[in-house]
């Protein structure tokens, strides 16, 4: 009977072999036992595709498999792995190291964020105003009881609002946001770009009772227009547009 | 917000007004106290000059009001800071209308 190599073998016989090697700084924190942030440097060898949340996975795998991250599909389609790469909010699985021109890579856990441990962030408040919006079509009628089986649209109606449907609710938007970081109660980039996707949909009915939601002291007006919401988007929605957009049905310059 | 933006246009027309009424003169001129004491009494201009007061009131301390929102947060602190601007607008108000009335009850 063949025996079965354990993980841990299985680990330590994956090869780390590569010409070039940087250094990977990796921030630890936890809330529940520390005070202050500090930082562990690790020595990674990597190839021209290697991103950086493979090289963290390497650090798990080699070095210290205590490091907090969250991850799952690996390809920026679901919105895990947000994190702060050498000082800009970017999607670990989305950034290869060899893009960063960088000997030295330091991750850190998105900003207006609770950290739960090292690099992983709570993402509560981000789903609460995400929610706040109603993030759905709303209609009188439904596709279940309507006689139409479908909703039809121009591809100039879709165009009004597709690219923000992209949004994979990652977060960086909210991290890169200076309101974000001073107005605890402020909605936010994402739930705002998303309040638009769905007004600007012409299938959806619900645009007054969003724009009711949003026209709050802690809504729309505190954007400051700094557009680094729409910098770090990792799916190139453009949210500081989204709400100008918004303002514009506020103000009645859109209907 | 939208009294902000409102606030604003409104003032930026009324004052460019304002700075060519003055270019009438010269600026050493328009400062002397006959003229000043003259600007007031003459009704139009100074009903002009009381809603530039009101305009800029309004749009300053609802400005100093969302500056001091976004610093700090929470239900007692945000109704302290929109109670205390409000009257602090009225007070301003009052104060610069003051000088129209005491000018045309002719106190001054």
């Amino acid at each position: 009977m063949t025996q079965v190599p354990s993980i841990a073998e299985e680990q330590l016989s994956t090869s780390l072999s590569s010409s070039k090697s940087v250094t990977l700084r990796i921030a630890r924190f936890n809330p529940e036992h520390e005070n202050e942030r500090k930082f562990m440097e690790f020595t990674i060898p990597y190839e021209k595709w290697t991103t950086v949340l493979e090289a963290i996975l390497e650090v798990k795998k080699h070095f210290d498999h205590s490091v907090a991250v969250r991850y799952s599909c690996r390809q920026a389609t679901c919105g895990s792995c947000g994190m702060i790469i050498n000082g800009k909010p970017r999607l670990a699985c989305f950034t290869k190291i060899s893009e960063l021109d960088s000997d030295i890579v330091t991750v850190e856990p998105m900003n207006n964020f609770p950290i739960i441990r090292d690099l992983a962030v709570r993402f509560e408040r981000l789903f609460d105003t995400h929610h706040k919006i109603k993030p759905y079509l709303i209609r009188d009628d439904s596709e279940i009881t309507s006689n139409e089986k479908e909703f039809l649209q121009s591809p100039e109606e879709l165009e009004q609002y597709i690219q923000f449907s992209n949004c994979i609710k990652c977060g960086l938007c909210n991290s890169a946001c200076p309101t974000m970081a001073t107005d605890s109660s402020f909605v936010g980039p994402q739930a705002l770009a998303q309040a638009y996707r769905y007004v600007a949909d012409s299938r959806d009915k619900g645009k007054d009772s969003r724009l009711k939601v949003i026209d709050d002291s802690h809504g729309i007006w505190r954007c400051h227009f700094a557009g680094s919401c729409s910098q770090v988007c990792p799916k190139g929605v453009d949210p500081a547009m989204g709400i100008q957009f918004l303002r514009g049905y506020l103000l009645g310059f859109r209907s | 917000m939208k009294i902000h933006y409102g606030t604003a246009l409104a003032a930026v027309a009324l004052v460019a007004v304002h700075v060519l009424m003055r270019l009438t003169q010269s600026f050493a001129e328009s400062l002397e106290y006959e003229n000043v004491i003259a600007n007031y009494q003459f009704l139009p201009y100074a009903g002009m000059l009381e809603i530039i007061l009101i305009l800029l009131s309004v749009h300053g301390f609802n400005g100093l009001r969302v500056i001091l929102l976004e610093l700090k947060q929470g239900r007692v602190y945000e109704k302290a800071v929109s109670y205390g601007c409000v009257a602090a607008m009225i007070g301003l108000i009052a104060y610069g209308s003051r000088t129209i009335i005491m000018v045309n009850m002719g106190i001054v």
